[in-house]
């Protein structure tokens, strides 16, 4: 059993579907003993971090989803949820992530060349990184295609990063640290190799 | 490496997927579930559904399609048409879309757009403008071409992109239905104008008009068509393959 983290940010449906459809039984919920019954979690997340952050807080699952990751319960975050796995983030002030990995959350504005545009939107090819690679990528190939939509990015993260996108610069786009996996993309929204990396996530 | 976007878009009205030549004359295609996971399977990089249905019961059914949609298809979904306040944005996202494109309803209430990128993030917004040229001026127009506002669009879409529309879809009035190429110098004066993903439309009667597209505007981020695709007069893995060939960077998952 998969448990998605419901902290009311984001739109859950189509994870849930896309965990049904490589036919993982997964639940969506808010709900700490649920979560701690899961063999399995993963943090989605969109918009702001700050307000993602504190809601997080809010619920008191920041000390449940890092007390299940550090017994060795896998976790993947999603888009902010990745971003919510670092230290801490600039977006917009200063806020203190899960510190689960090391490295913060810093705006992509005046780090990429001029032509390209803010946000990152669209379909980038995944450049593996390391000698050998990441579980979650055990059934999909370098340069493989995935979706992103993001703003800031994280950095400082080299020694759990497993693969990263150009855009002008290498972005961040996977990280792994044991048990811990992050996606800046989304992988519900990425087509077969999308499933792919769920169900590797899955098998991990 | 970035990739260009092709997206098919699929208007729907009482549940089923229907096209109109310059916005008149509309005519029954096909399931949008089908074809929705026809066009995931070929290669589309994301799907536009527009909800032209004017009912109560129509929006029902078209929310009712549209999960089933997101149950089946796992790329990126843009839902517009008849959105007109939160509760409409909230309303498709519940049930699976991705990004919500506002048209008329900003032009009603631009505040919209500002309360929607406040609440959803400005990934989620899309500004959508049909536009047209009058007395040489580029106008906003509403109700499928029909109401000229007025307005000078590059201005309506500066002002969009402040209060927080993350993407623009420029719809030309001009050359929709026409086949004859997208709108190149519409298309220009956005692309100067605002420094947000553009996603072009109206126009393309061919894999050529794609490959000129991209070639002679690089800042054009996606090319979107509906009839030319339903119909099957373009292939999606014919138009990358094409695209691939002449240098203009595509997602092709597998080889066809």
């Amino acid at each position: 059993m998969v448990a998605i983290v419901d902290y009311g940010v984001g739109n859950l449906f189509s994870l849930k579907s896309a965990l049904d459809r490589i036919g993982m039984q997964a639940i969506v919920t808010g709900n700490a003993e649920k979560i701690k019954a899961a063999d399995r979690m993963i943090l989605p997340g969109v918009g702001a971090f700050g307000d993602a952050a504190q809601k997080l807080r809010a619920h008191g699952l920041d000390k449940v989803i890092c007390d299940e990751a550090k017994k060795g319960k896998p976790l993947l975050g999603i888009c902010l949820g990745m971003q919510m796995l670092f230290e801490k983030s600039y977006e917009y002030g200063e806020h203190e992530g899960l510190g689960l990995l090391a490295g913060s959350v810093v705006p992509m504005k005046d780090k990429l060349p001029q032509d390209l545009k803010i946000p990152h939107i669209g379909w980038n090819s995944l450049c593996f990184t390391g000698n050998a690679p990441s579980l979650l990528f055990q059934y999909i190939k370098n340069g493989d295609f995935v979706y992103f939509v993001h703003s800031f990015y994280a950095d400082g993260c080299s020694d759990s990063l497993i693969a990263t996108a150009e855009y002008g610069i290498p972005l961040t786009a996977a990280v792994q640290k044991g048990n811990v996996f992050g996606t800046q993309f989304h992988p519900e929204k990425s087509g077969e190799t999308g499933l792919k990396i769920l169900r590797a996530f899955c098998d991990a | 490496m970035i990739t260009k976007r092709i997206i098919p878009c699929l208007d729907v009205k009482d549940g089923r997927v229907v096209k109109g030549v310059n916005f008149k004359g509309i005519s029954d295609v096909s399931s949008p579930v089908e074809l929705a996971d026809y066009y995931s399977k070929n290669g589309a990089d994301e799907l536009v559904f527009y909800d032209i249905t004017a009912s109560f019961e129509g929006r029902k059914l078209f929310t009712d399609i549209l999960k089933e949609v997101a149950k089946t298809i796992f790329i990126p979904l843009t839902v517009g048409g008849g959105i007109n306040t939160l509760a409409d944005f909230d309303r498709v996202l519940k049930c699976g879309a991705d990004k919500v494109s506002v048209n008329s309803g900003a032009i009603k209430n631009p505040q919209l757009i500002y309360d929607a990128a406040k609440k959803y993030g400005d990934q989620c917004v899309v500004l959508s403008a049909d536009i047209k040229r009058v007395n040489g001026a580029f106008h906003v127009f509403l109700n499928g071409g029909r109401i000229d506002t007025g307005m000078d669009a590059i201005e309506w879409i500066k002002k969009g992109v402040d209060s927080g529309a993350g993407e623009i879809v420029v719809n030309s009035i001009d050359t929709d239905g026409v086949k004859k190429g997208f709108d190149l110098p519409m298309l220009r004066a956005v692309c100067d104008a605002v420094s947000v993903p553009v996603i072009a439309s109206g126009g393309a009667g061919g894999i050529d008009d794609f490959v000129t597209l991209f070639q002679t505007l690089p800042q054009v981020d996606a090319g979107l068509a509906a009839s030319i695709f339903h119909f099957g007069e373009v292939t999606i893995p014919a138009l990358k393959a094409v695209l691939k060939q002449n240098g203009i960077p595509v997602r092709i998952e597998r080889e066809f």
